[in-house]
Formats: C-alpha cells, sequence, structure tokens
C-alpha cells in the first residue's frame, strides 16, 4: 500500500440472501487500524454472515468491502488469508488429528514458501525454513498461554485451550485483522478475564481486532467501539457507553416494542 | 520429524531385506518370489493412494486407473502394437507424467466434492478408463480391446535385461530376483518420497484439508492446488508402479484393472493404518500375501478335515477376507500400524492418569 489510510476495512452496502432471508442488508461500517471492534447483536442477527463475507465463505450479493485500501468482494478464503484477514470459528475448526503445534505450524503456510522440490531435497533453505516455522508456532503456543506439551493433539485440548489454539493458528498468518468469532463462548470467568487479557496483548502488537461477542459486558470493557446487528441491519454503532443506552438496541436485546424508558440507566443489557 | 540416521538395526533390518529373495527361494520355491514381487508393486500402489486418501484425506475408488494409465503407456511405448521400442528410462518417466496428467484430469472436476459424492465419481472414473481401454481397438485399434497388448519389452537397462538370469559376483540371479532388487529400490524412492513430504510445508497443508478443508482454506492454503497436488502425485506413483508391471509381466490387458482391484489397494491402505508408511507398507504385504496362503492352503486342509472340498478356495478366500477386514475395523480402527504420532500423544496422558489414580487412592488412605 502506498498510502496508509486509518481505514482497515470498510463495508459499503453489503447485503447478503439465503433465499428468501435477507441475512444482512444494506450494511456499511468501517474499522480503524489498531482498534477493538465490537459486533453484537442477538441470535441470527447476521454477525456469523457478515463474518464469512469478510473472510470469503460467503461472496456477497451486492455492497463492496475494501481492506487495507484494495476492493475484495467475490474473493476466495485463501486470498483474503493471504490479504491479512485472519479469523477464528463460531464452533472452533481445528485440525483434530493434528498436534497443536501442527496446527499452528499450517498457519504459518501461508508465508512461508517450500514446495515439492524443498520437501524432497531437503535443501537449506528448506531445513532453515521449517526450523523458523517450527519455532515461530511454539512462541506462538506459548504467547496464547499453552503449556501444554506441544505435541497434544488439538482434539484433547481442553476447550478454552482449542479457542487459544485457534487464535495461535490465526496470529500464525501474520494478519493486519484478526476476526474472532465469539471466542469466549462457554467460558467461565476466569477464563474470559485472561481472554480479554490475550486480545489486549494482541492489540497491543499493532493487530486489529474484529471481536463477534454476546457477553456484554466483554464487550463494553474491551472494545473501543462497537455496532449493533438486528435482522441484517446496523441498528447502532459508536463507543460502547452510547451504544448501551440507544433505545433500538436494548429493544433489539429485550425483544419487541418493549417502552423503555430513557432514564433507566442501571438497565443491564444481557444476551 | 526428521528421517532418522541409520542405526544398526536399520542395516540388519536392511541386509534382511536384500537376502529376502533368496531365503523366500530356499524356502517356499520360485512361485513367492514372484509373489514377493507383486507385494512390491502393489505397496507402491498403496503408498500412492496414501497420500490421495490418508494424507489429503481424499477417497479414491478409482485409482486403479492410474496403474492401468502407467501399465499401458509402457505397453504401447515398449511392444509390437506400435513397432515401438523405447529405452526404460524413458518410458518410466512418461509413465509417470501420463499417469499424473490424468491424476489431475480427475483432480479438476471434483475439486468441489467430498466424500461420499467424491468416492463416487472416482469410481466412476477407474470404470471409464477401464473401459476405454477395453473398446480403443475400433475404429483405430490402439489398445487392442479385451485381447490386451503381448509381447511388451521387459524391463531393460541398456544391455542388462531383468528378464534374464544374470551371474553375478558368483551368485545366480533368476529373472524374479532380479526384479525384486529393481523394484525394491523403487518402493524405496516412493518411501522416501513419501516420507520427506509427510513431514513437509505441503504434507501440513493436506492434512490440514483432511481435517478440515474449510478452515485449511480459511487459513490462506490455496485448497484447489494443494487437491491437485495430491492427485497428481498420488497418481504418479500408480504409474510408475504400472509401468514396471507391464515389463514385468510382459502382457496387459484391461481386465487386471477391475474396481476390485481399487478395492484392494484401497484396503492396504485403510487395514494397515491410513496416513502412516510403515502401516500401508504391511497392510500391502499382508494382503497380497495372505490371499495367496489362502489360495494355496484351503484346499488341502478342507480336502483333510472333511475329506473332501466343501467351499471353493476361490470364494472362501473372498469370504475370509470379508471376515478379517470386519475383525480389525472393529478392534484396530485406526489400522494395524497406526501412525506413530497417536501413540505417542498417548503416553504422556496415560501416565498423568495414573498419577491421578495414584493421588486419589493416597487420599483415601
Amino acid at each position: 500500500m502506498t498510502q496508509q489510510s486509518d481505514v482497515l476495512l470498510k463495508l459499503s452496502g453489503v447485503a447478503k440472501h439465503f433465499g428468501g432471508l435477507a441475512a444482512l442488508s444494506a450494511v456499511s461500517l468501517h474499522i480503524q487500524r489498531g482498534e477493538i471492534y465490537g459486533l453484537i447483536g442477538p441470535n441470527g442477527a447476521g454477525k456469523t454472515t457478515l463474518f464469512n463475507i469478510i473472510t470469503g465463505l460467503y461472496q456477497l450479493d451486492s455492497g463492496s468491502f475494501t481492506f487495507n485500501g484494495q476492493a475484495y468482494a467475490r474473493s476466495k478464503p485463501h486470498v483474503l488469508a493471504q490479504a491479512g484477514i485472519a479469523r477464528t470459528f463460531q464452533n472452533i475448526r481445528l485440525f483434530a488429528n493434528m498436534t497443536a503445534l501442527e496446527n499452528v505450524m499450517v498457519g504459518r503456510h501461508l508465508r512461508t514458501h517450500a514446495g515439492i522440490w524443498g520437501a524432497l531435497s531437503h535443501n537449506r533453505s528448506a531445513r532453515e525454513e521449517e526450523q523458523a516455522i517450527a519455532e515461530r508456532a511454539h512462541e506462538l503456543l506459548r504467547y496464547v498461554g499453552i503449556h501444554r506439551p506441544s505435541n497434544t493433539l488439538a482434539k484433547n485440548l481442553s476447550y478454552g485451550e482449542q479457542r487459544r489454539l485457534e487464535i495461535a493458528r490465526a496470529l500464525a498468518t501474520e494478519p493486519k485483522l484478526l476476526a474472532l468469532d465469539e471466542p469466549a463462548a462457554g467460558m467461565n470467568a476466569t477464563e474470559t478475564e485472561s481472554l480479554k487479557e490475550l486480545m489486549k496483548k494482541i492489540r497491543e502488537t499493532g493487530v486489529t481486532v474484529l471481536l463477534i461477542e454476546h457477553d456484554v459486558k466483554l464487550i463494553m470493557g474491551l472494545c473501543d467501539r462497537v455496532a449493533v446487528l438486528d435482522y441484517g441491519k446496523k441498528i447502532a454503532e459508536g463507543v460502547p457507553e452510547l451504544v448501551r443506552n440507544n433505545p433500538a438496541v436494548i429493544a433489539a436485546y429485550l425483544g419487541g416494542d418493549a417502552d423503555i424508558p430513557q432514564d433507566e440507566h442501571d438497565l443491564e443489557i444481557e444476551s | 520429524m526428521k528421517l532418522h540416521r541409520p542405526s544398526n538395526r536399520h542395516l540388519i533390518f536392511a541386509l534382511a531385506l536384500l537376502v529376502l529373495p533368496f531365503v523366500i527361494d530356499a524356502l517356499f520355491g520360485h512361485g513367492w518370489v514372484r509373489i514377493a514381487d507383486f507385494a512390491l508393486l502393489y505397496i507402491m500402489l498403496a503408498l500412492g493412494l496414501n497420500i490421495v486418501v490418508g494424507y489429503a484425506g481424499l477417497l479414491d475408488l478409482g485409482y486403479i486407473a492410474f496403474f492401468a494409465v502407467g501399465a499401458y503407456t509402457y505397453a504401447l511405448l515398449g511392444s509390437p502394437q506400435f513397432g515401438l521400442h523405447w529405452p526404460l528410462w524413458v518410458v518410466l518417466p512418461i509413465c509417470a507424467l501420463s499417469a499424473c496428467f490424468f491424476g489431475v484430469l480427475l483432480g479438476a472436476p471434483t475439486l468441489r466434492l467430498r466424500g461420499d459424492y467424491l468416492a463416487i465419481v472416482t469410481l466412476g472414473f477407474g470404470e471409464i478408463i477401464r473401459i476405454f481401454l477395453n473398446n480403443l481397438n475400433a475404429p483405430v485399434n490402439i489398445t487392442n480391446g479385451p485381447q490386451g497388448i503381448s509381447g511388451i519389452d521387459p524391463l531393460r537397462i541398456g544391455e542388462f535385461s531383468f528378464s534374464r538370469t544374470h551371474e553375478l559376483f558368483g551368485v545366480e540371479f533368476s529373472s524374479v530376483h532380479l526384479h525384486y532388487y529393481l523394484f525394491f529400490a523403487f518402493t524405496l524412492l516412493i518411501i522416501f518420497i513419501s516420507l520427506r513430504l509427510q513431514h513437509s510445508r505441503i504434507g501440513r497443508a493436506w492434512m490440514a484439508i483432511r481435517e478440515d478443508e474449510v478452515a485449511a482454506n480459511a487459513m490462506g492454503i490455496n485448497t484447489r492446488n494443494i487437491k491437485l497436488l495430491a492427485f497428481a502425485m498420488g497418481a504418479m506413483f500408480g504409474g510408475i508402479s504400472g509401468g514396471l508391471f507391464a515389463g514385468f509381466q510382459g502382457f496387459v490387458s484391461p481386465e487386471s484393472f477391475s474396481l476390485m482391484e481399487s478395492v484392494m489397494v484401497l484396503c492396504m491402505v485403510v487395514l494397515g493404518g491410513m496416513g502412516n508408511v510403515s502401516g500401508v507398507v504391511l497392510g500391502g504385504v499382508l494382503l497380497v500375501i495372505l490371499p495367496e496362503l489362502f489360495r494355496n492352503g484351503a484346499g488341502p486342509v478342507q480336502q483333510a478335515l472333511f475329506g473332501k472340498i466343501l467351499i471353493d478356495p476361490e470364494s472362501l478366500r473372498m469370504l475370509m477376507f470379508g471376515l478379517a477386514l470386519i475383525l480389525v475395523m472393529i478392534w484396530r480402527p485406526a489400522g494395524l500400524w497406526p501412525s506413530t504420532q497417536r501413540r505417542r500423544e498417548l503416553m504422556p496422558s496415560e501416565e498423568v492418569a495414573l498419577q491421578e489414580q495414584g493421588t486419589v487412592y493416597d487420599a483415601t488412605k
């Protein structure tokens, strides 16, 4: 990129339909470099659909999205990974029968080059690259806080560790934008707290974080800005405190046309 | 991670494999050396299929087609059929490349298919190749149809023909012995390539696709190219094995490449231990030798027990084969020799479990 604009990811008028169902309609948002951006909304609001669009799993029906100044609509997932978007999945999708280390090593695939010839000849550059991959993978495992033997199979890790391993694998691709799909789902309070610390630590390294989350408390303490989706539409966006008190958001979470008195500031939004 | 430096154990093992044909010859006779040669051909096939099925997780039920392509390529370029008699070092690479080409040809349209669907398409592909070979004798006679091609040139390097008896270092090597060493060398080469690939960036990408294609793609692996590479590499081994088969046999016909053969090779991979080279080799050895043993043994045993042959040895062979497969799948679902990684993985957790048990007992004291 010649010009380093502050906007890393920009969606304009993105729409996605599944049959007659509008999963997303005319969603526009932008994510700044270096921020932690939260995406919240009730179940079925279209959060994961949005995720799948920016990571290339789904093709958008209309609208456009640019990442790092370049348009990427209708690109394949590996192209977007190459561009610098790495993700985790809502239902953990690790390589279950590979070791924790190998999982992270797969993440390095994209930034390394050894091909068939390198593999067969085991020449110096291939060996050095392989070594570097393994070292980086070990580093990342420690970084996210997995202290088990690195040859533990991914499926034998604890639930929390599996979530962390997914983050390590995503970080191995050297992303500019790390997209986390409900990383705290199913975690207890302590685990969530340490996850929060991890995300802050990741942000400090200059990686922008996009976070889908149900746990509003986590979002509030962590995100710089949040957007709220409901029925495929963006109903609010801004700093967390402002959004929390937005009547449309409260209605979306508590349901229907609930007549929410404006002055009740202590009202907690729970998912 | 690395290929180990040869230790004494390995040297003894290698030496044993080198004298093996003579031991077999002395103990069981000439015919069994020939069976050993076939076992090596099948091991090469199984190792090729292991790349597609074991590493990349793409279920291929028509794998024998690549064996057929290799065999017919050799047959057409080295037989009176077209009057071509090209040398081995030219023909064998062409066998490998043509099989490779067919591998990509099969791979390209099936990229979006997974599991059962892929299995059915590959099964169809295998049959298409066989039917083509069966019918390409008209209007232009290419494959000589169901009669097959005979009079194929023997495997020959320069003036050294593998189909004749040679005396080297004062020891007499007959044709089957020489083929054993030739096939053994190729098998070693293929094992070496398999192992190197397994522990490489490419191998990891294959395994990632096997485990979860969506996640692999999201992690930046170009799943299309990597899958095509798996098809091409797997097919290549099949092609080499096919070329050697044609030269060894001196005759090829479409009926050698039936669906049953594909299933057989797949069984070697699954039974031995998918994704583990040693397991696949073991599977190949067992599935060539056991049926042969049975073929020879079933008749006399029945004769001795019941005084007459109750069940035809050939059908009994298939029956026992099916039974053996079921038993293995029940008791050793990961194969007879699963990858070391899994065993290594089991070790620490067992130790942990033991320790935990220990502390529980302590607490109750």
